[in-house]
């Protein structure tokens, strides 16, 4: 039994991107909820006068966890089971399918709720399970936005955040088969609370992922708004929660940075609805039976290196996709990725170990507005940088990339730049072989042939008649004569 | 099978990690000690603005708020009932009887199933501690609380919260929780709300639609 077939195409950013960005509604839908999110963001975080102290022992909390995962996993492990959990390990996303395909089974479950999770998405979940005969019913009303219009989420916080409310009605008019249903955003609501309520007292498991392990007493904490995910927690028999091996933090305290920095970043709220928080089975509250399914799936290769180690710090609060101006523009299909925006730019390819999502680390103008609102500080542009290097470097082991353009380009680049002379040449040479490409107002709009690239997308300021070096030598040749070659002399120094 | 995968995903971290056979338990925990926790940990404002601000954060959040005297706890509750027309409330089976007013139904609901929660007109319970700068109540399966359930199928939650119980900050608020950890625990600020729909804050998705807090001077 493989993993299922991803519904992502192996699309590059450029071509995914061109397509959404001729559709505008989608860029509108987009812009407006975005700007919404990042103005309420802004606003909670500004606030607090100890946002970045927060920030600071956030990110420390997440790297400390991730330097010694291997110990705090064991401990995790350790105080779940003693609190009456079970835990799972999955390699990769075919044995975690496999592993909560037979924990449903083992219960002749034919339907199961489901709190929305990145990880069961990662895995290909629900296409796992429908094709092995049993329904799974997504309960957060974006998620089920998304599930009931045969979509694919584009934002991990507000799944469906590339739809608006007539395009929901839509959906929901058709799949609930409620034709009067009107348009405001409280009628749809009540759709889905009636639609799933019925769901939340019948099914007898549940799904969910996590936000925060706890390994000093095997807590696991679940951050949402609606009330789904309480539903999910505690009125069924069976709870299975998929969690990758990143998300454990060392002690229950740190939960009290955890949950100030998460709420604020990723609703701009002072805290959301409902956290809920558990340890194991606990006697006449909750479900019989709770399972852990530690999922690595590429995780772990990405520790080996410092720059790249950070990723994994990621709590998952999307303050990235909001302020980035290039998520702004193109939403989030465009990453064909469950894990969209400057994050999944960074997380996409390396979970792949860069052989999908290639083209991501460019998708970015390293603005750093990422790494400005990044609740646990990860530099996500040094990280792009860092992979950016990594394509080269695969590009440079193959032939048809040796020969490449850009290769090509880069390497005469790079040998005209390694001394003085040759770069003086080079100089020399451009100002010559511009003279018939230079617009009127001083810049380069179009570049022949192979150069053609570069200039498709911006215009290339011509080289001046005299270059810095020439106006340098110059000078130096002016000023050398009596009384300046004295030390001493030279002023500004 | 399943020990396969685990010694070989602890196998690929130690790998990548590049951990030594021997591995230095102190050195862990004093690297741990070492994280800078420069945040606000310790109230700052007085009494009064404190159970003023938790107030005012509450009503950002559309609950109903009300503050009483101790005596005056189940005049306000019928007060509070009566207005949303709530009659048949569920209870945890150890609320203290001294709070309820006569003329509704009060009905210990600990062991209802779901179906029977339904069927509630709304829910009575206190909390183990609420914090000010969030608006938040936290409620535990202790005291005066019950089971998780009780207080989220139910579409109405009336909570009572004593002013003893309430912090200034989230990090006072796990100090105080520390030594009840191990219970099932939910932070409930403000009735369920979804902004999933143009980021419009919607009140009342599945869990109760209506929140009253009742903050009770001691």
């Amino acid at each position: 039994m493989s993993a299922p077939q991803s519904y992502w195409s192996n699309r590059s950013f450029p071509e995914a991107a061109k397509e959404l960005l001729a559709d505008s509604q989608i860029r509108r839908n987009v812009r407006h909820a975005t700007d919404v999110i990042q103005a309420k963001r802004n606003r909670v975080v500004g606030e607090l006068p100890d946002w970045e102290a927060l920030r600071e022992a956030g990110s420390a909390i997440r790297a400390h966890a991730l330097e010694h995962l291997d110990e705090y996993l064991i401990e995790f492990e350790r105080n779940c089971t003693r609190a009456g959990g079970t835990v799972h390990w999955a390699r990769d996303a075919a044995e975690a399918n496999r592993i909560i395909l037979a924990l449903i089974q083992s219960h002749q479950a034919k339907e199961v709720i489901k709190i929305k999770t990145m990880t069961s998405e990662e895995i290909g979940l629900n296409r796992h399970l429908e094709a092995n005969g049993i329904r799974p019913h997504e309960t957060d009303l974006a998620e089920l936005i998304v599930q009931l219009g045969h979509d694919k989420p584009s934002h991990f916080v507000v799944p469906a955040l590339h739809k608006n409310r007539q395009q929901v009605r839509e959906i929901f008019q058709r799949e609930l088969q409620l034709p009067e249903l009107g348009d405001k955003p409280e009628d749809l609501c009540a759709a889905a609370r009636a639609y799933l309520r019925e769901k939340y007292l019948r099914i007898k498991v549940a799904v969910s992922g996590a936000n925060f392990l706890v390994a000093e007493n095997g807590a696991v904490c679940i951050v949402e708004s609606e009330g789904n995910g309480r539903m999910c927690l505690t009125l069924p028999d069976v709870l299975i929660s998929l969690v990758g091996i990143e998300k454990v933090i060392p002690r229950f305290r740190d939960l009290e940075v955890m949950l100030q920095t998460l709420p604020r970043s990723a609703t701009g709220e002072r805290m959301n609805p409902y956290n809920s928080i558990w340890t194991g089975v606990h006697e006449g509250d909750g479900p019989k039976e709770f399972h852990v399914i530690l999922l690595d799936n590429g995780r772990s290769p990405i520790l080996r290196e410092a720059e790249a180690r950070q990723t994994l710090k990621c709590i998952r609060c999307a303050a990235c996709l909001n302020a980035c101006p290039v998520y702004h523009q193109t939403g989030g299909h465009a990453y064909e990725s469950v894990y969209p925006g400057p994050i999944g730019a960074i997380l996409t390819p390396q979970l792949h170990s860069m052989e999908q999502g290639r083209t991501l680390p460019y998708a970015s103008s390293l603005c750093g507005a990422c790494y400005e609102v990044c609740p646990v500080k990860i530099n996500i542009p040094e990280v792009l940088i860092h992979l950016r290097g990594k394509v080269v470097e695969q590009d440079q082991s193959t032939l048809g990339g040796k020969l490449g353009a850009w290769n090509i380009g880069m390497q005469a680049a790079g040998f005209a730049m390694g001394g003085a002379g040759r770069f003086t040449l080079a100089q020399h040479m451009g100002q010559l072989a511009q003279k018939m490409f230079v617009s009127k107002n001083g810049f380069i709009e179009h570049l022949p042939f192979m150069l053609s690239g570069w200039t498709q997308t911006r215009d290339l300021k011509a080289l001046p008649q005299q270059t810095f070096r020439d106006w340098w030598a110059q000078r130096e040749s002016a000023a050398s004569g009596p009384g300046k070659a004295e030390k001493g002399n030279h002023d500004g120094e | 099978m399943a020990s396969d995968a685990r010694s070989a995903i602890l196998g690929r971290i130690r790998g990548a990690l590049r951990v030594p056979a021997e591995r230095d338990d102190a050195h862990r925990r004093s690297t741990y000690e070492a994280i800078p926790r420069n945040y606000q940990q310790t109230a700052t404002k007085p009494g009064e603005e404190l159970l003023a601000l938790f107030a005012h954060r509450l009503e950002e959040y559309d609950a109903g708020v009300q503050r009483v005297s101790s005596n005056d706890i189940p005049s306000a509750v019928a007060g509070l009932l009566g207005h949303r027309g709530r009659k048949r409330i569920g209870i945890p089976d150890d609320l203290p009887s001294v709070w309820l007013p006569t003329g509704f139904e009060f009905e210990k609901a600990a062991a209802f199933d779901a179906h029977q929660l339904d069927q509630l007109d709304g829910v009575l319970t206190g909390c183990t501690v609420a914090i000010a700068e969030t608006g938040s109540i936290v409620l535990q399966n202790a005291a005066a609380q019950g089971p998780r359930k009780l207080s989220l199928v139910p579409d109405y939650h009336l909570c009572i919260v004593f002013a003893s119980q309430i912090v200034e900050t989230v990090p006072e608020c796990f100090a105080r929780l520390d030594a009840t950890a191990h219970l099932p625990t939910t932070f409930v600020s403000g009735p369920s709300a979804t902004a999933d729909i143009e980021m419009t804050r919607i009140k009342g998705v599945h869990g109760p639609r209506f929140l009253d807090v009742l903050i009770v001077g001691d």
